[in-house]
Protein backbone atom coordinates (compact mmCIF):
# COMPACT_ATOMS: atom_id res chain seq x y z
CA UNK A 1 0.00 0.00 0.00
CA UNK A 2 2.94 2.06 0.91
CA UNK A 3 4.90 1.51 -1.89
CA UNK A 4 1.65 2.72 -4.20
CA UNK A 5 1.08 5.50 -2.38
CA UNK A 6 4.72 6.17 -3.39
CA UNK A 7 4.17 5.68 -7.05
CA UNK A 8 1.04 7.05 -7.38
CA UNK A 9 2.99 10.51 -5.75
CA UNK A 10 6.31 10.09 -7.66
CA UNK A 11 3.74 9.77 -11.33
CA UNK A 12 2.35 13.25 -9.70
CA UNK A 13 5.32 14.84 -9.52
CA UNK A 14 6.46 14.07 -12.93
CA UNK A 15 3.71 14.58 -14.40
CA UNK A 16 3.09 18.26 -12.93
CA UNK A 17 6.77 19.01 -13.63
CA UNK A 18 6.55 17.83 -17.41
CA UNK A 19 3.49 20.06 -17.44
CA UNK A 20 5.41 23.20 -16.60
CA UNK A 21 7.97 22.12 -18.90
CA UNK A 22 6.39 21.58 -21.49
CA UNK A 23 4.50 24.84 -21.52
CA UNK A 24 8.27 26.64 -21.37
CA UNK A 25 9.85 24.47 -24.23
CA UNK A 26 6.53 25.80 -25.86
CA UNK A 27 6.90 29.69 -25.17
CA UNK A 28 10.66 29.33 -26.07
CA UNK A 29 10.32 27.50 -29.44
CA UNK A 30 7.43 29.52 -30.42
CA UNK A 31 9.49 32.58 -29.38
CA UNK A 32 12.63 31.19 -31.18
CA UNK A 33 10.60 30.32 -34.60
CA UNK A 34 8.58 33.68 -34.81
CA UNK A 35 11.41 35.63 -33.42
CA UNK A 36 14.20 34.26 -36.03
CA UNK A 37 12.13 34.62 -38.68
CA UNK A 38 11.27 38.23 -38.38
CA UNK A 39 15.09 38.45 -37.55
CA UNK A 40 17.34 39.99 -39.38
CA UNK A 41 21.05 41.89 -38.51
CA UNK A 42 19.89 45.24 -39.83
CA UNK A 43 17.68 45.47 -36.90
CA UNK A 44 20.52 46.57 -35.14
CA UNK A 45 21.94 48.81 -37.47
CA UNK A 46 18.28 51.11 -37.92
CA UNK A 47 16.27 52.82 -35.67
CA UNK A 48 12.53 51.98 -34.68
CA UNK A 49 11.83 54.94 -36.97
CA UNK A 50 13.24 52.82 -39.75
CA UNK A 51 11.97 49.93 -38.95
CA UNK A 52 14.72 48.90 -36.72
CA UNK A 53 15.84 48.53 -32.96
CA UNK A 54 19.23 49.63 -32.39
CA UNK A 55 17.89 52.98 -30.40
CA UNK A 56 15.59 50.71 -28.30
CA UNK A 57 18.47 48.07 -27.47
CA UNK A 58 21.10 50.61 -26.42
CA UNK A 59 18.20 52.61 -24.51
CA UNK A 60 17.03 49.56 -22.78
CA UNK A 61 20.81 49.24 -21.49
CA UNK A 62 21.27 52.33 -21.03
CA UNK A 63 18.46 52.42 -18.63
CA UNK A 64 19.06 49.42 -16.64
CA UNK A 65 22.87 50.16 -16.43
CA UNK A 66 21.89 53.46 -15.06
CA UNK A 67 19.57 51.41 -12.76
CA UNK A 68 22.52 49.73 -11.56
CA UNK A 69 24.64 52.60 -11.14
CA UNK A 70 22.02 53.97 -8.24
CA UNK A 71 20.45 50.61 -7.00
CA UNK A 72 23.61 48.13 -6.49
CA UNK A 73 25.74 51.10 -4.53
CA UNK A 74 22.14 51.77 -2.32
CA UNK A 75 21.54 48.07 -1.83
CA UNK A 76 25.23 46.79 -1.12
CA UNK A 77 25.68 49.30 1.34
CA UNK A 78 22.22 49.28 2.99
CA UNK A 79 22.90 44.82 3.19
CA UNK A 80 26.27 45.34 4.46
CA UNK A 81 24.49 47.35 7.52
CA UNK A 82 22.11 44.70 8.26
CA UNK A 83 24.36 41.88 8.00
CA UNK A 84 27.29 43.87 9.58
CA UNK A 85 26.36 46.77 11.86
CA UNK A 86 22.32 46.60 12.41
CA UNK A 87 21.28 45.05 15.50
CA UNK A 88 17.89 43.91 17.21
CA UNK A 89 15.23 45.79 15.43
CA UNK A 90 16.49 48.12 12.95
CA UNK A 91 18.16 45.89 11.14
CA UNK A 92 15.17 43.48 11.05
CA UNK A 93 12.78 46.08 10.19
CA UNK A 94 14.79 46.88 7.39
CA UNK A 95 14.81 43.46 6.29
CA UNK A 96 11.28 43.14 6.34
CA UNK A 97 11.01 46.20 4.41
CA UNK A 98 12.99 44.81 1.94
CA UNK A 99 11.43 41.67 1.26
CA UNK A 100 8.20 43.37 1.01
CA UNK A 101 9.45 45.78 -1.46
CA UNK A 102 10.99 42.71 -3.21
CA UNK A 103 7.46 41.26 -3.71
CA UNK A 104 5.56 44.76 -4.94
CA UNK A 105 3.87 44.46 -7.94
CA UNK A 106 6.11 46.37 -10.78
CA UNK A 107 3.41 48.28 -12.05
CA UNK A 108 2.84 49.89 -8.74
CA UNK A 109 6.62 50.73 -8.47
CA UNK A 110 5.79 52.59 -11.91
CA UNK A 111 2.92 54.50 -10.86
CA UNK A 112 4.83 55.38 -7.60
CA UNK A 113 7.57 57.00 -9.54
CA UNK A 114 4.99 58.49 -12.04
CA UNK A 115 3.57 60.06 -9.05
CA UNK A 116 7.01 61.78 -7.61
CA UNK A 117 8.96 62.08 -10.82
CA UNK A 118 7.02 62.05 -13.83
CA UNK A 119 4.13 64.27 -12.98
CA UNK A 120 6.41 67.13 -10.70
CA UNK A 121 9.09 67.37 -13.76
CA UNK A 122 6.24 67.33 -16.10
CA UNK A 123 6.86 64.74 -18.33
CA UNK A 124 8.14 61.20 -18.95
CA UNK A 125 12.20 61.00 -18.94
CA UNK A 126 15.01 58.39 -19.16
CA UNK A 127 15.81 59.36 -15.29
CA UNK A 128 12.43 58.16 -14.08
CA UNK A 129 12.38 54.76 -15.51
CA UNK A 130 16.15 54.47 -14.60
CA UNK A 131 14.82 54.95 -10.75
CA UNK A 132 11.71 52.83 -11.47
CA UNK A 133 14.10 50.10 -12.36
CA UNK A 134 16.97 51.28 -9.25
CA UNK A 135 13.95 50.62 -6.94
CA UNK A 136 13.26 47.20 -8.17
CA UNK A 137 16.75 45.98 -7.71
CA UNK A 138 17.67 48.00 -4.66
CA UNK A 139 15.88 45.22 -2.37
CA UNK A 140 17.22 42.39 -4.52
CA UNK A 141 20.27 43.83 -3.68
CA UNK A 142 19.89 44.29 -0.36
CA UNK A 143 18.99 40.28 -0.02
CA UNK A 144 21.61 39.16 -1.94
CA UNK A 145 24.23 40.98 0.23
CA UNK A 146 22.56 40.56 3.30
CA UNK A 147 22.62 36.61 2.37
CA UNK A 148 25.55 36.07 0.93
CA UNK A 149 27.42 37.88 3.96
CA UNK A 150 25.88 35.53 6.29
CA UNK A 151 27.40 32.66 5.01
CA UNK A 152 30.93 34.33 5.82
CA UNK A 153 32.34 32.75 8.56
CA UNK A 154 32.21 34.32 11.85
CA UNK A 155 35.89 33.16 12.18
CA UNK A 156 37.32 35.01 9.09
CA UNK A 157 35.55 38.17 10.63
CA UNK A 158 37.55 37.24 14.03
CA UNK A 159 40.92 36.43 12.84
CA UNK A 160 41.43 39.74 11.12
CA UNK A 161 39.96 41.84 14.02
CA UNK A 162 42.46 39.67 15.77
CA UNK A 163 45.08 40.64 13.86
CA UNK A 164 44.32 44.39 14.53
CA UNK A 165 42.29 45.43 12.17
CA UNK A 166 39.04 47.66 12.69
CA UNK A 167 35.61 46.15 12.25
CA UNK A 168 35.53 48.48 8.57
CA UNK A 169 38.87 47.39 7.65
CA UNK A 170 38.07 43.79 7.93
CA UNK A 171 34.64 44.12 6.16
CA UNK A 172 36.00 45.72 3.32
CA UNK A 173 39.19 43.92 3.03
CA UNK A 174 37.73 40.15 4.06
CA UNK A 175 34.33 39.98 4.11
CA UNK A 176 33.39 41.63 1.00
CA UNK A 177 36.01 39.66 -0.65
CA UNK A 178 35.33 36.06 0.29
CA UNK A 179 31.41 36.93 -0.38
CA UNK A 180 32.21 38.85 -3.90
CA UNK A 181 31.49 35.66 -6.04
CA UNK A 182 27.99 35.64 -4.40
CA UNK A 183 27.29 39.31 -4.75
CA UNK A 184 28.35 39.56 -8.25
CA UNK A 185 26.10 36.41 -9.21
CA UNK A 186 23.48 37.67 -7.18
CA UNK A 187 23.92 41.53 -8.81
CA UNK A 188 23.39 39.79 -12.22
CA UNK A 189 20.42 38.17 -11.90
CA UNK A 190 18.89 41.32 -10.38
CA UNK A 191 20.17 43.33 -13.53
CA UNK A 192 18.96 40.43 -16.12
CA UNK A 193 15.35 40.62 -14.05
CA UNK A 194 15.20 44.40 -14.42
CA UNK A 195 16.19 44.63 -18.11
CA UNK A 196 13.40 42.61 -19.11
CA UNK A 197 10.86 44.85 -16.60
CA UNK A 198 7.97 46.83 -19.09
CA UNK A 199 5.57 47.88 -16.13
CA UNK A 200 7.90 49.84 -14.60
CA UNK A 201 9.04 52.12 -17.62
CA UNK A 202 5.55 52.11 -19.07
CA UNK A 203 4.30 55.75 -17.54
CA UNK A 204 7.84 56.89 -16.47
CA UNK A 205 10.79 56.33 -19.05
CA UNK A 206 7.93 55.47 -21.89
CA UNK A 207 9.79 54.68 -25.07
CA UNK A 208 10.51 56.71 -28.21
CA UNK A 209 11.50 55.36 -32.03
CA UNK A 210 14.07 57.78 -32.37
CA UNK A 211 18.00 57.48 -31.05
CA UNK A 212 18.77 59.43 -28.29
CA UNK A 213 20.85 59.94 -25.43
CA UNK A 214 19.04 62.67 -23.54
CA UNK A 215 17.96 61.34 -20.37
CA UNK A 216 15.49 64.37 -19.54
CA UNK A 217 13.40 62.95 -22.22
CA UNK A 218 11.31 60.01 -23.29
CA UNK A 219 13.95 57.69 -23.68
CA UNK A 220 13.67 54.63 -26.31
CA UNK A 221 12.96 51.32 -24.32
CA UNK A 222 12.74 47.44 -26.23
CA UNK A 223 10.53 46.39 -23.53
CA UNK A 224 7.98 49.09 -23.81
CA UNK A 225 8.07 49.65 -27.23
CA UNK A 226 7.46 45.59 -28.01
CA UNK A 227 4.03 46.11 -25.82
CA UNK A 228 3.37 49.19 -28.35
CA UNK A 229 4.58 47.30 -31.10
CA UNK A 230 2.31 44.22 -30.21
CA UNK A 231 -0.85 46.18 -30.38
CA UNK A 232 -0.31 47.85 -33.65
CA UNK A 233 -3.05 46.29 -36.23
CA UNK A 234 0.07 45.91 -38.97
CA UNK A 235 1.89 42.53 -39.58
CA UNK A 236 5.02 43.96 -39.86
CA UNK A 237 4.96 45.78 -36.39
CA UNK A 238 3.76 42.67 -34.57
CA UNK A 239 7.07 40.76 -36.69
CA UNK A 240 8.94 43.67 -35.45
CA UNK A 241 7.59 43.12 -31.66
CA UNK A 242 8.18 38.95 -31.67
CA UNK A 243 12.31 39.88 -33.62
CA UNK A 244 12.70 42.28 -30.34
CA UNK A 245 11.34 39.64 -28.02
CA UNK A 246 13.66 37.47 -29.36
CA UNK A 247 16.35 39.52 -28.77
CA UNK A 248 15.38 40.37 -25.22
CA UNK A 249 15.50 36.80 -24.22
CA UNK A 250 18.92 36.02 -26.04
CA UNK A 251 20.53 39.09 -23.76
CA UNK A 252 18.64 37.83 -20.42
CA UNK A 253 19.82 34.27 -21.20
CA UNK A 254 23.08 35.41 -21.58
CA UNK A 255 23.35 37.76 -18.53
CA UNK A 256 21.42 34.24 -16.42
CA UNK A 257 24.09 31.75 -17.89
CA UNK A 258 26.98 33.72 -16.79
CA UNK A 259 25.84 34.33 -13.52
CA UNK A 260 25.83 30.61 -13.26
CA UNK A 261 29.14 30.30 -14.79
CA UNK A 262 30.60 32.14 -12.09
CA UNK A 263 29.05 30.34 -9.47
CA UNK A 264 30.20 26.98 -10.62
CA UNK A 265 33.63 28.35 -11.31
CA UNK A 266 33.83 29.10 -8.24
CA UNK A 267 33.29 25.77 -6.86
CA UNK B 1 58.00 37.13 35.33
CA UNK B 2 54.74 35.91 33.59
CA UNK B 3 54.22 37.84 30.52
CA UNK B 4 50.02 37.64 31.45
CA UNK B 5 48.61 37.98 35.08
CA UNK B 6 45.06 36.60 34.86
CA UNK B 7 43.72 37.92 38.22
CA UNK B 8 40.39 37.12 39.73
CA UNK B 9 38.90 37.26 36.77
CA UNK B 10 35.05 36.46 36.13
CA UNK B 11 33.18 36.51 33.45
CA UNK B 12 29.09 36.76 32.10
CA UNK B 13 27.84 36.27 28.49
CA UNK B 14 24.80 38.73 27.84
CA UNK B 15 21.70 36.99 28.98
CA UNK B 16 22.80 34.86 31.42
CA UNK B 17 22.80 35.21 34.74
CA UNK B 18 25.37 32.84 35.80
CA UNK B 19 29.42 33.72 35.36
CA UNK B 20 31.23 30.95 32.49
CA UNK B 21 33.97 32.02 34.73
CA UNK B 22 34.50 32.22 38.31
CA UNK B 23 37.28 34.29 40.27
CA UNK B 24 40.03 32.32 37.53
CA UNK B 25 43.69 33.55 39.17
CA UNK B 26 46.28 32.02 36.36
CA UNK B 27 49.66 33.25 34.88
CA UNK B 28 50.96 32.92 31.51
CA UNK B 29 54.63 32.40 31.79
CA UNK B 30 57.04 33.63 29.45
CA UNK B 31 58.41 31.82 26.83
CA UNK B 32 56.49 28.85 28.05
CA UNK B 33 53.54 26.76 26.81
CA UNK B 34 50.57 26.84 28.89
CA UNK B 35 47.39 24.79 28.31
CA UNK B 36 43.97 25.28 29.04
CA UNK B 37 42.41 21.75 29.35
CA UNK B 38 38.48 20.87 30.78
CA UNK B 39 35.11 18.99 29.19
CA UNK B 40 33.94 21.56 26.59
CA UNK B 41 31.72 23.87 28.26
CA UNK B 42 34.54 24.26 31.23
CA UNK B 43 35.06 28.08 30.34
CA UNK B 44 38.84 27.34 28.69
CA UNK B 45 38.01 29.07 25.40
CA UNK B 46 36.01 31.76 26.82
CA UNK B 47 39.26 32.45 29.02
CA UNK B 48 41.39 32.62 25.84
CA UNK B 49 38.94 34.95 24.25
CA UNK B 50 39.02 37.37 26.78
CA UNK B 51 43.02 37.55 26.30
CA UNK B 52 43.10 39.73 22.99
CA UNK B 53 39.54 40.32 23.64
CA UNK B 54 37.83 39.15 21.26
CA UNK B 55 34.91 38.97 22.90
CA UNK B 56 34.37 42.81 22.40
CA UNK B 57 33.01 41.87 18.78
CA UNK B 58 29.44 41.01 20.37
CA UNK B 59 28.48 43.54 23.29
CA UNK B 60 26.89 42.87 26.42
CA UNK B 61 29.27 40.77 28.15
CA UNK B 62 30.53 41.65 31.60
CA UNK B 63 34.11 40.87 33.27
CA UNK B 64 35.52 41.47 36.98
CA UNK B 65 38.42 41.59 37.94
CA UNK B 66 42.15 41.94 36.16
CA UNK B 67 43.58 40.68 33.12
CA UNK B 68 47.65 41.98 33.31
CA UNK B 69 49.70 42.34 30.00
CA UNK B 70 53.11 42.69 30.69
CA UNK B 71 54.57 45.81 28.08
CA UNK B 72 58.23 43.73 27.39
CA UNK B 73 59.74 47.49 26.64
CA UNK B 74 58.72 49.06 29.84
CA UNK B 75 58.28 46.02 31.59
CA UNK B 76 55.26 47.44 33.18
CA UNK B 77 51.94 45.61 33.13
CA UNK B 78 48.54 46.71 31.69
CA UNK B 79 45.26 45.57 33.09
CA UNK B 80 43.92 44.84 29.42
CA UNK B 81 40.12 44.65 30.42
CA UNK B 82 40.57 48.41 30.97
CA UNK B 83 41.11 49.15 27.22
CA UNK B 84 38.13 51.06 25.29
CA UNK B 85 39.98 53.02 22.50
CA UNK B 86 40.67 51.78 19.16
CA UNK B 87 43.77 52.29 19.18
CA UNK B 88 44.68 50.49 22.11
CA UNK B 89 42.87 47.30 20.80
CA UNK B 90 44.86 47.35 17.71
CA UNK B 91 48.26 47.90 19.69
CA UNK B 92 46.50 45.35 22.13
CA UNK B 93 45.93 42.33 19.30
CA UNK B 94 49.40 42.79 17.74
CA UNK B 95 50.89 42.15 20.94
CA UNK B 96 48.41 38.91 21.64
CA UNK B 97 47.83 37.25 18.49
CA UNK B 98 45.01 34.49 18.04
CA UNK B 99 44.89 31.33 15.87
CA UNK B 100 42.00 29.49 15.39
CA UNK B 101 40.12 26.34 15.59
CA UNK B 102 39.35 26.10 12.00
CA UNK B 103 42.06 27.69 9.38
CA UNK B 104 41.14 31.39 8.35
CA UNK B 105 43.24 31.91 5.46
CA UNK B 106 41.91 35.62 3.95
CA UNK B 107 40.49 35.09 0.91
CA UNK B 108 43.33 37.11 -0.97
CA UNK B 109 47.07 35.44 -2.21
CA UNK B 110 49.34 34.19 0.39
CA UNK B 111 51.71 36.88 0.50
CA UNK B 112 48.95 39.42 0.85
CA UNK B 113 47.86 37.36 3.99
CA UNK B 114 50.77 37.48 5.88
CA UNK B 115 51.30 41.01 5.57
CA UNK B 116 47.88 41.79 6.62
CA UNK B 117 49.06 42.45 9.81
CA UNK B 118 52.08 44.56 8.87
CA UNK B 119 50.60 46.96 6.81
CA UNK B 120 47.82 47.65 9.42
CA UNK B 121 50.34 48.21 11.58
CA UNK B 122 51.56 50.93 9.31
CA UNK B 123 54.53 49.13 7.43
CA UNK B 124 54.73 49.94 4.29
CA UNK B 125 57.93 49.70 2.81
CA UNK B 126 57.92 47.01 -0.13
CA UNK B 127 60.95 45.85 1.46
CA UNK B 128 60.47 45.25 4.67
CA UNK B 129 57.27 43.98 3.89
CA UNK B 130 58.92 41.49 1.48
CA UNK B 131 61.81 40.69 4.40
CA UNK B 132 58.70 40.23 7.80
CA UNK B 133 56.39 38.10 5.20
CA UNK B 134 59.43 35.33 4.30
CA UNK B 135 60.92 35.49 7.59
CA UNK B 136 57.51 34.78 9.17
CA UNK B 137 56.61 31.94 6.33
CA UNK B 138 60.42 30.88 7.43
CA UNK B 139 59.92 30.62 11.21
CA UNK B 140 56.49 28.53 10.18
CA UNK B 141 58.15 25.90 8.45
CA UNK B 142 56.01 27.31 5.32
CA UNK B 143 58.53 28.88 3.17
CA UNK B 144 59.60 25.72 1.38
CA UNK B 145 56.11 25.15 0.10
CA UNK B 146 55.26 28.54 -0.89
CA UNK B 147 58.09 30.77 -1.93
CA UNK B 148 57.37 29.78 -5.42
CA UNK B 149 53.66 30.65 -5.70
CA UNK B 150 53.53 33.75 -3.06
CA UNK B 151 51.03 35.62 -5.48
CA UNK B 152 48.71 32.78 -5.57
CA UNK B 153 45.62 32.63 -3.78
CA UNK B 154 45.66 31.43 -0.18
CA UNK B 155 42.28 29.34 -0.52
CA UNK B 156 44.22 26.72 -2.90
CA UNK B 157 46.68 25.53 0.47
CA UNK B 158 45.72 22.47 1.89
CA UNK B 159 44.24 22.47 5.58
CA UNK B 160 47.41 21.76 7.44
CA UNK B 161 49.22 24.46 5.21
CA UNK B 162 46.06 27.45 5.97
CA UNK B 163 46.72 26.80 9.70
CA UNK B 164 50.67 26.99 9.18
CA UNK B 165 50.41 30.37 7.30
CA UNK B 166 47.03 31.44 9.74
CA UNK B 167 50.44 31.64 12.22
CA UNK B 168 53.08 32.68 9.89
CA UNK B 169 50.32 35.51 9.62
CA UNK B 170 50.61 36.01 13.13
CA UNK B 171 53.85 35.63 14.02
CA UNK B 172 54.60 38.37 11.31
CA UNK B 173 53.45 41.25 13.64
CA UNK B 174 56.01 39.96 16.49
CA UNK B 175 53.60 39.30 18.99
CA UNK B 176 54.74 38.97 22.61
CA UNK B 177 51.50 36.25 22.88
CA UNK B 178 49.88 34.13 20.90
CA UNK B 179 46.96 32.55 21.72
CA UNK B 180 46.00 28.99 20.19
CA UNK B 181 41.57 27.61 20.38
CA UNK B 182 41.77 24.44 19.41
CA UNK B 183 44.26 24.52 16.36
CA UNK B 184 44.55 21.31 15.47
CA UNK B 185 40.95 19.42 15.77
CA UNK B 186 40.03 20.36 12.31
CA UNK B 187 43.56 18.54 10.72
CA UNK B 188 44.82 15.29 9.81
CA UNK B 189 47.86 13.55 11.83
CA UNK B 190 50.56 14.54 9.64
CA UNK B 191 49.22 18.14 9.76
CA UNK B 192 48.91 17.77 13.31
CA UNK B 193 52.30 16.92 14.42
CA UNK B 194 54.15 19.74 12.30
CA UNK B 195 51.97 22.17 14.18
CA UNK B 196 52.92 20.79 17.48
CA UNK B 197 56.41 20.99 16.45
CA UNK B 198 56.09 24.91 15.22
CA UNK B 199 54.15 25.97 18.47
CA UNK B 200 57.14 23.98 20.40
CA UNK B 201 59.54 25.71 18.34
CA UNK B 202 57.70 29.39 18.73
CA UNK B 203 57.95 29.55 22.65
CA UNK B 204 61.80 30.87 21.86
CA UNK B 205 59.86 34.11 20.58
CA UNK B 206 56.80 34.03 22.04
CA UNK B 207 54.67 33.16 25.34
CA UNK B 208 52.08 31.07 24.43
CA UNK B 209 48.46 29.70 25.50
CA UNK B 210 46.64 26.36 23.69
CA UNK B 211 43.26 25.48 24.60
CA UNK B 212 43.07 21.73 23.62
CA UNK B 213 40.66 18.95 23.47
CA UNK B 214 43.74 16.75 23.04
CA UNK B 215 45.54 15.74 26.28
CA UNK B 216 48.34 13.72 24.45
CA UNK B 217 48.74 17.54 22.90
CA UNK B 218 48.97 18.73 26.04
CA UNK B 219 51.04 16.58 27.66
CA UNK B 220 53.49 16.54 24.45
CA UNK B 221 54.12 19.97 23.91
CA UNK B 222 53.34 22.36 27.52
CA UNK B 223 55.03 23.12 29.78
CA UNK B 224 52.25 24.50 32.00
CA UNK B 225 48.61 23.04 32.26
CA UNK B 226 45.33 24.14 33.88
CA UNK B 227 42.37 22.00 34.22
CA UNK B 228 39.26 23.68 33.99
CA UNK B 229 36.03 22.53 35.12
CA UNK B 230 32.34 24.43 35.21
CA UNK B 231 34.30 27.84 35.00
CA UNK B 232 36.64 27.09 38.10
CA UNK B 233 40.25 26.68 37.39
CA UNK B 234 40.85 23.65 39.39
CA UNK B 235 44.19 22.84 39.38
CA UNK B 236 47.38 24.67 37.64
CA UNK B 237 50.78 23.32 37.69
CA UNK B 238 53.69 22.22 35.87
CA UNK B 239 52.26 20.04 33.27
CA UNK B 240 54.11 16.62 34.56
CA UNK B 241 52.88 17.40 37.66
CA UNK B 242 49.18 17.45 36.28
CA UNK B 243 49.37 14.75 34.49
CA UNK B 244 51.77 11.98 36.98
CA UNK B 245 50.75 13.55 40.30
CA UNK B 246 47.40 15.65 39.76
CA UNK B 247 46.84 17.25 43.45
CA UNK B 248 42.87 17.43 42.71
CA UNK B 249 40.88 13.99 42.40
CA UNK B 250 38.73 16.20 39.65
CA UNK B 251 41.95 16.65 37.88
CA UNK B 252 42.87 12.91 37.87
CA UNK B 253 39.31 11.67 36.89
CA UNK B 254 39.57 13.62 33.75
CA UNK B 255 42.98 12.99 32.67
CA UNK B 256 42.34 9.25 33.55
CA UNK B 257 39.43 9.44 31.06
CA UNK B 258 36.60 8.80 33.93
CA UNK B 259 34.75 11.80 32.83
CA UNK B 260 34.66 14.61 30.37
Amino acid sequence: MRLLINKIFLGLSILSAGIGLAFLAWILITLFMKGLSSFHFSLFLNDLIEGGLRNLIIGQLILAALASLIGIPLGMTAGIYIQEYGQGKYASLIRDLSDIMMSAPSIVIGAFVYAIIVVPTGGTSGWAGAIALAIMMIPVVINTTDSMLSLVPRELREAGIALGASKYKVIIDIVIKAAKVGIMTGILLAFARIIGETAPLLFTSETSNYFSLNLNESFPSLTVSIYDLANEPEESSRDLAWAASFILTVIVLIINLTGRFITRNKK
Amino acid sequence: MPVMNIKKFSFTYPGVDHPSLKSITLPIKKNKITALIGPSGCGKSTLLRSMNRIHDLYPGNKYDGKIELLDLDTGKYQNILEIKKENEFIELRQKVGMIFQKPTPFPMSIFDNVAYGLKIAGIKNKSELKDRVENALKGSALWKEVHDRLDKSAMGLSGGQQQRLCIARAVAVKPEVLLFDEPTSALDPISTGAIEELIVELKKDVSIAIVTHNMQQASRISDYTAFMYLGDLIEYDKTENIFLNPKEKQTEDYITGRFG
